[in-house]
C-alpha cells in the first residue's frame, strides 16, 4: 500500500473521520476497547484460502534484517550496546531496517538490535552485561546510577531480611525479579490507535484531579504521582511518534494507521522496560475491524493488509534487551515473550476469530517460524473449524504456536483477556500483573526431611525444624506433615520477598508507559509459582506406596534413598498419583493466600514452565523418586521426564486434574510432538491434532 | 491447561527416516498397568474367568496418537503370542505369563473414561499384543463392551489364529491390522516359526465379512525384502476388497534391548534398517496393485 496517502504529517492534512464506519456504543464517551471490537469485529468462519503470500517488499526487509543484523547477532550473541544513553520512549532518534522499512515503522535504538541499557532496574546487571557484549560503560552514566539515581535493586537489597537472604544463596528460592524488571504487564496498547494519545491524557488527567479534593494518605500521593508519570509517559509517546513523522495525539484514521499506533505504544513500552516478559495482548479482532472498513472503502486490498501484520511481526521479532549470560541461562535463552493471544469466544458466545487471526498466523509461512512474537491460541472445542484447522496446521509446520484453554480463561478474567509471558492471563488495560518467578516446591520437600539443612551444602539454613527421625523406612503421613510445616517457612520467606520485590519495583523502576495504558483502577495480582511439581508428586506417592529407606551421609545429612517397590507416578492419568499432585498445589496455596500481599493484590499461582528447570535441578539433590541430585526439573506440571509411559494424551489429563482455581496463574505442559507421530498425511496429522487439542482442553467424563 | 509446544525433534531415527514399526515415536518403551487394579482371583478361579472372557493376561495400555489405527487410541497390549518372530519388538509379551491379571470390567471402566477423547479425534481401542486372538474370550468381552458404548475398535494380529475369531467377535470389530509378515510361506516360517496360510484365510474371511483391513509388512533387510516375497504379499492383498491401506514399516532395532535382558538369542543383532530406497522400492510393489501405501 501507499503510505503517503494515509499518513498524515504534524503540519497537519487533513484527516478523515477516524471512526467512520464504526458502530457508535459506550466507547465512544470513556475507554473501552471491549465494547468497540463486539460492535465493529467481523467473525470469520471460513478457511485460509483468502489469504496473501509476503509481498515483495516484505521479503526485502526480512532478508536485510537476515543478512546484515540477524546473522551477525547469532555469531556474537549482542549486535551492539548503546553505552551512552540510558533508554527511554524518546531517547533515540528514528531509525529503520532498510529504505524498504516504510509499512510499520519504528525502533528500540536508532540501530536494528542495537540494545539500550535501562538500569532503573539495577546497575550492576547492566553493567555486567555492557561488559559481556564486549563493551566498556560509560563512567558518567555509571556514576548517575550508583551516586545520584537509587535503582529498583538497591532499595530491595535495604529491605530484604536474613531469611530472605538465606534462602536466596541456598538457590530454594531464585530467579526473583529482584535486579531486573518484573514485566508480566501489558498495556492496552490498542487505545492509542482507538483514541488517540490527546484523548488518554485528558482522560489520566481527569482521573488525577478526581482525588484532588481528598485529604492525603500514602495512598493517595501514590495514586497522584503514578498519574503524574503516566501523563509523562503518554507526551513521550507522542514525541516518539512526531520523531518518525506521526501525529499521536489523534486518533487512527486508517487500518495502516491502527497498527502503526498500536505498534507505538508497545514499543515506547520497550524501549522504557526490560521486563522479563513484554507481551503485546489481544490485537486481530481490533485491527480486523479496520481492515474490513478499509477494504470495504476500497483503500487497501488483502495483500496489503497481510503486508501490514508481517510489518509488524518483523517488527516484534527484533524486540532485544540487555541481558547477562546468567539472565540467559535462567531463561534459556533470550525471550522476551511478546505473546500476541488470539482465538477464542465471546462471551455472547460468537467466535473471536477474524481473518486477521488467520493473517497472524500467515506470519510463520510468510517469514518462516520464529519463538517471537510467541502466539497463543485460546482453544475451544467449537471454534471453526477452519480455523482449528489452520491452527493445527501452522503447528505441525512450525511448532510455534501456544495453547491455552479459552473457556478456563473466560469464564474466569472475561473474553477480553490476554496472556503475558506463557500461561498468566489477565484482562487487558483492567488487570496487571506481580511476577513472582517460583519457589523450588521440591527442594522444600528435602527441606523438610532434613529439618532445614541444605541437602548440596549441608549448612543448616531454616531453624526450629526438626528432620525425619531414625533410619528406617519413610512414613507419608510423617513426611507430609513435616513437609507442610516446612512450607510456611518457604512460602512465606517466598512471599515476603516478592512484597519487597514489587514495593520497590513500583518505587524505582514504575511502568509509567504500560499503565497509563490502563484503566486508572486496576486488579493487581501476585503470580506466585512453583518449580519441581512431578518431583515432590511422585516422591511423596514412593514413601507411600513403595519403600524408601533415607541415605545419611556422616553428619547424619540425608544425601539420597533407596526405593524399593513400585509406586504410581504423576502423569499417567492414575488418580494415586494425580491426586497428590493436586494436593501439594492446593496446599501451597492456601499457604500463599494466608499472607498479606502488597497493594491487596490477589494471590495467584502458576505451575509453568520458563525453562529454568536446569538452574532449579543444578541446585537440588536426589530424591526418592530416583529423581538425581544435580539433574533438571521436567518443565512446569510436565510429568517426570520418562515417567509418563503411557502416551502424551494421559499425561494432559494428569495435569488436567490440578484445580484451576489453584493455579488462577495458569499450568504448562509441554510436549514435542514430530509431525511424523500425527499421523501419515497432513490431512491425518491435522485432523489428530485437532482431535488431541479438543480432549486436552475438556474436562473427562 | 496449557500446552507449550517446544521445538519438535527431527522425525525417528533409522535410514528411512520412518515410524518405526509397532513403537514410532511418542510411544514409551516398558509402558505399565498403571491406574488398573489387578484381580487377586485364586489359580483355579483364574483359569474359569478367563475363559468366561472377565479376565485377561494384560501387559500394558497407553493413550497414542496415529499409530494403532485412526485417531487417538488406547491400545490395550495382551500378552502371549504363538508366534516367535525374530524382530519381535515386545519379546516380552510372547508369555502368557508374562501379563498380568486384570477384569475386563476394570479395564472397560477405563474405556469409558476416554469415551470423549474418542470421540473428538476419531479414534477408538486397539487391542494388541502379543496376540490378541491368544485371549479370545476376553477380547470378545472388551470389544463388546466398547461398541456398546459406541466406540471404534481395531484389533492388531497376525492372523495366525483366526479361526479362534468368531462371527459374533468379527461383528464387534471396525478395523483389522493384519499383519502379513511374508508372502512367500518358507519365509513366512523362517521369520515367525509357523506357517502363513492361516493368516492368509483369516484376511479372505475379514474381506468376504466386509471388514476392514490395514495390511501391514515389516520390511526386514536379508530377510523379507526379497522382491518376489514382497510381490506375493502385494497380489494377495490386491484381491482383499476391504483392504484400505497397506503399512510398509521399516525394521528397526527397537526391541534389541529387551531380547537381550530377557535372555532369549536374538538373531537380527548385525540386521540394519533399510534405506529409503528399499523401502520406497517396496511401498512401490504394492502401489503398482493399485493399494494406498504408506
Ligand atoms: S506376532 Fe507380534 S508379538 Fe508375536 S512374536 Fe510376532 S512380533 Fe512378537
Amino acid at each position: 500500500m501507499t503510505t503517503t496517502e494515509t499518513s498524515t504529517t504534524i503540519d497537519g492534512a487533513a484527516t478523515p473521520d477516524p471512526w467512520r464506519g464504526f458502530e457508535t456504543g459506550p466507547w465512544t464517551e470513556s475507554v473501552d476497547l471491549r465494547d468497540f471490537i463486539l460492535r465493529n469485529y467481523t467473525p470469520y468462519e471460513g478457511d485460509a484460502s483468502f489469504l496473501a503470500g509476503a509481498t515483495e517488499k516484505t521479503q526485502r526487509v526480512w532478508e536485510t534484517l537476515e543478512k546484515e543484523y540477524l546473522s551477525v547477532e547469532r555469531e556474537r550473541r549482542v549486535y551492539d550496546v548503546d553505552v551512552d544513553t540510558p533508554a527511554d520512549v524518546d531517547a533515540f532518534p528514528a531509525g529503520y531496517i532498510s529504505s524498504d522499512d516504510d509499512v510499520i515503522v519504528g525502533l528500540q535504538t536508532d540501530v536494528p538490535l542495537k540494545r539500550a541499557m535501562m538500569p532503573s532496574g539495577g546497575w550492576r546487571m547492566v553493567e555486567t552485561a555492557i561488559r559481556e557484549a564486549g563493551k566498556e560503560p560509560n563512567p558518567a552514566v555509571k556514576e548517575i546510577f550508583t551516586k545520584y539515581r537509587k535503582t529498583h535493586n538497591d532499595g530491595v537489597f535495604d529491605i530484604y531480611t536474613p531469611r530472605i537472604r538465606a534462602a536466596r544463596s541456598s538457590h530454594i528460592i531464585t530467579g526473583l525479579p529482584d535486579a531486573y524488571g518484573r514485566g508480566r504487564i501489558i498495556g492496552d496498547y490498542r487505545r492509542v490507535a482507538l483514541y488517540g494519545v490527546d484523548f488518554l491524557i485528558a482522560e489520566k488527567t481527569k482521573d488525577k484531579d478526581a482525588v484532588a479534593d481528598q485529604p492525603f494518605s500514602e495512598h493517595w500521593a501514590r495514586y497522584r504521582e503514578e498519574h503524574s508519570e503516566q501523563i509523562k509517559a503518554l507526551k513521550k509517546l507522542k514525541n516518539l511518534g512526531a520523531q518518525y513523522g506521526f501525529d499521536l495525539g489523534r486518533p487512527a484514521a486508517t487500518a495502516q494507521e491502527a497498527v502503526q499506533w498500536t505498534y507505538f505504544g508497545y514499543l515506547a513500552s520497550v524501549k522504557s522496560q526490560d521486563g522479563a516478559a513484554m507481551s503485546i495482548g489481544r490485537l486481530s479482532g481490533f485491527f480486523d475491524a479496520y481492515f474490513e472498513r478499509d477494504l470495504a472503502e476500497g483503500t487497501i486490498t488483502e495483500s496489503d493488509a497481510q503486508e501490514m501484520i508481517d510489518a509488524l511481526v518483523i517488527k516484534l521479532r527484533i524486540v532485544r534487551f540487555l541481558r547477562t549470560i546468567d539472565y540467559d541461562q535462567i531463561f534459556s535463552g533470550d525471550p522476551y515473550w511478546a505473546t500476541w493471544s488470539d482465538g477464542g469466544l465471546g462471551e455472547d458466545g460468537r467466535t473471536l476469530v477474524t481473518k486477521t487471526s488467520f493473517r497472524l498466523l500467515q506470519t510463520l509461512r510468510n517469514l518462516g517460524p520464529a519463538p517471537e512474537p510467541n502466539i497463543t491460541i485460546f482453544w475451544d472445542e467449537t471454534l471453526p473449524d477452519g480455523y482449528k484447522e489452520f491452527c493445527a496446521a501452522i503447528s505441525i509446520e512450525t511448532s510455534a504456536i501456544q495453547y491455552e484453554s479459552d473457556e478456563q480463561i473466560r469464564e474466569r478474567w472475561g473474553d477480553d483477556a490476554a496472556i503475558a509471558c506463557c500461561v498468566s492471563p489477565m484482562k487487558v488495560g483492567k488487570q496487571m500483573q506481580f511476577f513472582g518467578a517460583r519457589v523450588n516446591a521440591a527442594k522444600a520437600l528435602l527441606y523438610a526431611m532434613n529439618g532445614g539443612r541444605d541437602e548440596v551444602s549441608g549448612k543448616q539454613i531454616v531453624t526450629g525444624y526438626e528432620g525425619v527421625q531414625g533410619d528406617g523406612p519413610l512414613d507419608f503421613d510423617d513426611v507430609w506433615n513435616r513437609y507442610e510445616r516446612m512450607l510456611d517457612w518457604v512460602v512465606g520467606t517466598y512471599v515476603e520477598a516478592l512484597n519487597i520485590i514489587h514495593y520497590s519495583h513500583d518505587k524505582y523502576a514504575y511502568e509509567a508507559m504500560e499503565m497509563a495504558l490502563h484503566d486508572s483502577e486496576i486488579i493487581r495480582t501476585m503470580g506466585c509459582g512453583i518449580a519441581g511439581l512431578s518431583i515432590v508428586a511422585d516422591s511423596l506417592a514412593a514413601i507411600k506406596y513403595a519403600k524408601v529407606t533415607p541415605v545419611r551421609d556422616e553428619t547424619g545429612l540425608i544425601v539420597d534413598y533407596v526405593t524399593e517397590g513400585d509406586f504410581p507416578t504423576y502423569g499417567n492419568d492414575d488418580d494415586k498419583a494425580d491426586d497428590i499432585a493436586a494436593t501439594i498445589v492446593h496446599t501451597i496455596m492456601q499457604k500463599i493466600k494466608a499472607i498479606p500481599m502488597y497493594r491487596d493484590a490477589i494471590p495467584t499461582q502458576s505451575v509453568l514452565t520458563i525453562t529454568s528447570n536446569v538452574v532449579y535441578g543444578k541446585a537440588t539433590g536426589s530424591f526418592p523418586s530416583g529423581h538425581e541430585a544435580g539433574t533438571p526439573f521436567a518443565p512446569g506440571a510436565n510429568p517426570e521426564n520418562g515417567a509418563d509411559t503411557h502416551g502424551m494424551v494421559a499425561s494432559m489429563m494428569s495435569v488436567g486434574k490440578l484445580d484451576y482455581n489453584d493455579a488462577l496463574d495458569g499450568i504448562s505442559l509441554t510436549n514435542t510432538i514430530t509431525p511424523a507421530g500425527l499421523g501419515r498425511t497432513k490431512e491425518e496429522q491435522v485432523g489428530n491434532l485437532v482431535g488431541i487439542l479438543d480432549s486436552g482442553f475438556v474436562p473427562q467424563d | 491447561m496449557t500446552i507449550c509446544e517446544a521445538t519438535p525433534t527431527t522425525g525417528a531415527d533409522g535410514a528411512s527416516g520412518d515410524q518405526g514399526f509397532e513403537a514410532p515415536v511418542g510411544r514409551a518403551a516398558g509402558a505399565g498397568l498403571v491406574g488398573l487394579e489387578l484381580s487377586d482371583a485364586d489359580r483355579s478361579e483364574k483359569f474359569a474367568r478367563m475363559r468366561a472372557g472377565e479376565l485377561g493376561s494384560v501387559h500394558s495400555w497407553e493413550l497414542v496418537t496415529a499409530v494403532d489405527g485412526p485417531g487417538t487410541r488406547m491400545t490395550i497390549f495382551l500378552s502371549g503370542c504363538p508366534l516367535r518372530c525374530l524382530y519381535c519388538h515386545n519379546p516380552d509379551t510372547m508369555a502368557m505369563r508374562n501379563g498380568e491379571p486384570v477384569e475386563a470390567s476394570e479395564l472397560l471402566l477405563r474405556i469409558k473414561r476416554y469415551r470423549r477423547i474418542f470421540k473428538n479425534s476419531g479414534g477408538g481401542i486397539t487391542l494388541s499384543g502379543g496376540e490378541v486372538l491368544m485371549q479370545p474370550a476376553f477380547a470378545a468381552t472388551l470389544l463388546r463392551g466398547a461398541k456398546e458404548m459406541g466406540i471404534h475398535t481395531t484389533i492388531d494380529t497376525s492372523g495366525f489364529l483366526g479361526a479362534a475369531c468368531t462371527d459374533e467377535m468379527l461383528a464387534d470389530i471396525d478395523l483389522v491390522l493384519l499383519d502379513v509378515k511374508s508372502g512367500d510361506p518358507e519365509t513366512y516360517r523362517k521369520v515367525t516359526g509357523r506357517a502363513l496360510e492361516p493368516t492368509l484365510k483369516f484376511g479372505r474371511r475379514l474381506a468376504e465379512f466386509g471388514t476392514e483391513i490395514w495390511l501391514r509388512f515389516v520390511l526386514v533387510p536379508g530377510l523379507t525384502d526379497d522382491p518376489a516375497n514382497v510381490e506375493t504379499i502385494a497380489e494377495y492383498a490386491a484381491t482383499l476388497p476391504t483392504v484400505s491401506r497397506v503399512e510398509v514399516l521399516p525394521f528397526h532395532q527397537m526391541g534389541k534391548d529387551k531380547w537381550e535382558s530377557l535372555g532369549i538369542p536374538y538373531e537380527l543383532g548385525d540386521t540394519q534398517p533399510p534405506t529409503n530406497a528399499e523401502v520406497d522400492r517396496v511401498r512401490d510393489q504394492f502401489r503398482a496393485k493399485g493399494l494406498t501405501v504408506y
